[in-house]
């Protein structure tokens, strides 16, 4: 078991834990990620290794609600315990100095981003980091990344904060700017780093994406996460995650992480009606006592 | 071999013996069984297994034992049997192979033991195997090693690392607790066993057994350290230096999912069968939404490979409710690789088997679903490497047939993470590390067996490797304490 030794909500459904992996935290490097398993019954499902502490012997992750696992994770509190948590996996992220990275996320993406907008400045580079959001609410970690970067810009689908607009025309202001991108990371939602490397493929910048792919052992073993990149199949927990956003096909890895849609709805159904019904007889409890 | 002459407890005349038939183990119905994950093989009674005991002729010079990869001391087994001593048997076996009830359950008997039995000649041979089950599921039922109390060895100062919880680290785990190391067992997965418990399915090995098998050897002193990497949460190198383990044994199994590289392969419902069973074994997938483990529930699902594997996941997909579960393999059922028992128990669930037959292409809807698989009928031509008919497409036979799942079950190659991390250990040309007869790497004191150095095989094959590197590890550790002292 694996003590939860803080939790907090960062943003309205996404909450950062820090969690006690003293092993973990000795190896991690930027890219790396964990597979969990939240109770026995569990699905294991990776999570990027946001941060962590070696002395202190914890790792951060960043945990986005989306469906029954993620859900379930974001109602533990410090003090309660994962059921299991592997890690560090994935190939590191390669990092070089390329003179302008240009570090581009989305949504919990931001989370995955940090380590490697701090590996890539600790490398030499000048670092600009593009968040964006649908809005002001579901931006994280700003204040994290403006600390580690040269430049934070943001954009807001609705305007709420920064530029009005999506991450694209915000790399576009800055290539008009006249300041020439090196290097592009992106990480966030499929479309969205499907839309970046679609932009930078035009003018060549070289592109590197982080992929999202459903997986069970996260240790090559099941094949469970297989992509093509370059017209190869690729397993993205050994091979990955990060590949040559040019590469990649975005059409089918979209396809692959709709898979279980249907009964991913049916788990996440159970789960909240399990939790109403808990609330419920909690409160029933209350107002007899 | 140190095997002397067993006391004969058989009250049958020799003549006689050769009259009693071959025991039927009692089975789940097929129908029922179809929809259930309970065991099908229920195992014999009591009387059962004395008058299939009292079927061995006692033979002086007994064929099954060198049939066995690791020489279990079968008639004395047998013996004791007839003696209704059935924990004295169950020792007895013991003596050779730490997993009974998993390779009573699992071995390929028809092709070992039970192939060479001399009654097996002119009448059906004694049924090993199910006297193996039998005596191993007794002495779990009576209380295994808890009878004698567990006497630990003098502690001997030293430590081994185990890597992989598979049938080859257990058996080096079983016997080096035994001379007083200070045994660790390090497993990738939250569950120990390798495939053991997230292959092979529950209706042909139940968890519990496992379960039982990590218990007794925890009594005995191995520690067991789940969802722990051995090259990502540690490296082999930090084991040894830094932790202080002295000798590592590398039992990873064959855990790398072969594909067929033709199209289509990545579509949705399109599984490796690792994957597959994975989702269904490991994860439970079988019970969702119970457990959280999604796997899909097909109507039409194909199988592609003829062995154990492919056997386990038809059977797998028809008892998740498949209208129809085939088998397609490419060369005729003579070439299976599986088990004689698995290939009629499947066929007896109502699972159709299209040989000769190999898929060229998968064929997905709009959102990405397979629906068809694209196929080429084959021939047998001249044998191969292998020593089986080399299957040849026949020209214009392509057909299609409607699918909405397929699994592929054509073997698995060697992960590479260790290779990757530990350029020191010579790997072959498939990804398999290079050890001598008794395990011993390009590294020293690093040891390997199983199917990461023989590419997937079978259980007892594992163990075995797993034994042969336990004596040689000892004799490391001797010589190391008397290097150093
Ligand atoms: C390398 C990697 C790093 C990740 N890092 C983070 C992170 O730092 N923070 C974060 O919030 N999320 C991260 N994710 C995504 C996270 O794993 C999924 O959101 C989570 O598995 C969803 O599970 P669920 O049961 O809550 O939702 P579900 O309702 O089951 O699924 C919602 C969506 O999540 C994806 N998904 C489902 N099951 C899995 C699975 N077993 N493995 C991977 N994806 C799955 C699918 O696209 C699915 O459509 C990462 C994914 C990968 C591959
Ligand atoms: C579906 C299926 C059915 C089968 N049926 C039969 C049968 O009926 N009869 C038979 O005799 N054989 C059968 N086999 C073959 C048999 O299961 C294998 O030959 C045997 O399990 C090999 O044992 P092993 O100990 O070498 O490896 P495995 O059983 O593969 O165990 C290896 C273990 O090591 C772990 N591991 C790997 N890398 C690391 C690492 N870096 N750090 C920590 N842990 C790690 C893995 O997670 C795994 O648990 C079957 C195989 C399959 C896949
Ligand atoms: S070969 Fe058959 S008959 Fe002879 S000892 Fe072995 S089991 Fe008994
Ligand atoms: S998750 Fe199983 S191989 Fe990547």
């Amino acid at each position: 078991m694996y003590k939860i030794l803080k939790a907090k909500f960062i943003a309205p459904n996404v909450k950062s834990f820090i969690i006690e992996a003293p092993l973990i935290a000795k190896k991690r490097q930027a890219g790396q990620f964990v597979m969990l398993r939240v109770h026995d019954k569990g699905e294991r499902i990776p999570i990027t290794i946001a941060d962590s502490d070696i002395k202190a012997g914890w790792i951060n992750i960043i945990v986005q609600g989306l469906g029954k696992t993620s859900a379930h994770l974001n109602t533990l509190e410090a003090g309660d315990h994962l059921q299991d948590l592997v890690g560090p996996l994935g190939l590191p992220t390669h990092i070089e100095n390329w003179g302008t990275l240009v570090c581009i996320s989305g949504g919990v993406g931001t989370a995955e981003a940090l380590p490697i907008a701090a590996a890539g400045k600790a490398a030499g580079n000048r670092v600009i980091s593009i968040i964006g959001a649908r809005n002001k609410d579901l931006i994280i970690a700003e204040a994290q990344m403006a600390e580690l970067v040269d430049e934070v810009r943001i954009s807001t689908d609705d305007g709420s904060a920064g530029r009005h607009g999506l991450v694209t025309d915000v790399l576009q202001d800055i290539m008009d700017e006249g300041i020439k991108p090196d290097m592009i990371v992106a990480i966030g939602p499929l479309p969205m780093m499907a839309a970046v490397s679609n932009q930078t493929k035009e003018i060549g910048i070289p592109t590197m994406v982080s992929l999202n792919a459903i997986m069970v052992d996260g240790t090559g073993m099941c094949g469970a996460c297989r992509a093509t990149v370059g017209g190869k199949t690729v397993f993205v927990c050994v091979d990955g995650p990060e590949f040559d956003g040019h590469q990649v096909d975005f059409k089918e890895l979209g396809m692959r992480q709709k898979m279980y849609k249907k009964q991913e709805a049916e788990s996440h159904k159970c789960f909240l009606e399990k939790q109403m019904k808990k609330l419920k007889t909690e409160q029933a409890e209350e107002v007899s006592s | 071999m140190k095997r002397e002459k067993p006391q004969s407890f058989n009250t049958v005349p020799i003549k006689e013996r050769l009259t009693i038939p071959r025991q039927d183990m009692p089975e789940q119905d097929a129908l029922l069984r179809s929809t259930n994950f309970l065991e099908v093989n229920l195992g014999f009674t009591p009387e059962q297994a004395v008058i299939e005991a009292q079927r061995c002729i006692e033979c002086k010079n007994p064929t099954c034992m060198e049939g066995c990869p690791v020489n279990i001391k079968i008639p004395d087994f047998i013996q004791l049997i007839c003696n209704k001593d059935f924990m004295g048997a169950a020792e007895k076996i013991k003596e050779d192979n730490s997993l009974p009830a998993v390779c009573g359950r699992v071995c390929p008997q028809e092709t070992q033991c039970e192939q060479v039995c001399v009654v097996g000649k002119r009448f059906e041979p004694v049924a090993i195997g199910r006297l193996e089950r039998f005596v191993a599921d007794y002495a779990m039922l009576h209380g295994n090693g808890s009878a004698k109390t567990i006497e630990k060895p003098k502690p001997s100062g030293q430590k081994v690392a185990i890597v992989g919880s598979g049938p080859a680290g257990l058996a080096v785990a079983s016997d080096l607790i035994k001379e007083g190391h200070d045994i660790t067992v390090f497993e990738a997965l939250h569950e120990f066993g390798g495939v053991l418990v997230y292959g092979i399915p529950e209706f042909r090995l139940p968890k519990a057994i496992l379960r039982e098998e990590v218990a007794n050897l925890e009594a005995k002193g191995v520690k067991f350290i789940k969802n722990f990497i051995v090259g990502r949460t540690m490296t082999i190198q930090e084991l040894m230096t830094d932790e202080g383990y002295d000798a590592v044994f590398l039992g990873l199994g064959a855990g790398l999912p072969r594909f067929m590289n033709i199209p289509g392969e990545n579509l949705n419902g399109v599984y490796s069968a690792n994957e597959f069973l994975t989702r269904s074994n490991l994860m439970r997938g079988y019970e969702f939404p119970e457990w959280d483990t999604p796997l899909y529930r097909a109507k039409h699902a194909i199988i592609v490979g003829g062995g154990n594997t492919a056997m386990d996941a038809v059977r797998t997909a028809k008892r998740l409710g498949a209208d129809e579960a085939s088998i397609v393999y490419r060369r005729s059922e003579e070439e299976m690789p599986a088990r004689n028992e698995e290939i009629h128990h499947a066929k007896e669930e109502g699972v159709q088997f299209l040989n000769l037959v190999n898929p060229i292409e998968f064929i997905g809807d709009e959102q990405g679903n397979v629906v068809m698989a694209k196929c080429l009928r084959m021939k047998l031509g001249e044998p191969d490497e292998s020593g089986r008919r080399r299957p040849i497409p026949m020209e214009g036979s392509e057909f299609t047939m409607d699918v909405d799942m397929v699994v592929i079950a054509v073997g698995n190659g060697s992960n590479p993470l260790i290779a990757q991390t530990t350029p020191e250990i010579e790997t072959n040309k498939w990804g398999n590390i290079v050890a001598d007869d008794d395990g011993r790497t390009s590294m020293e004191g690093v040891f390997a067996g199983g199917d990461i150095v023989s590419g997937g095989a079978t259980v007892i094959l594992a163990m075995g490797a797993g034994r042969k590197s336990a004596a040689a590890i000892s004799e490391y550790l001797k010589e190391k304490v008397g290097s150093v002292t």
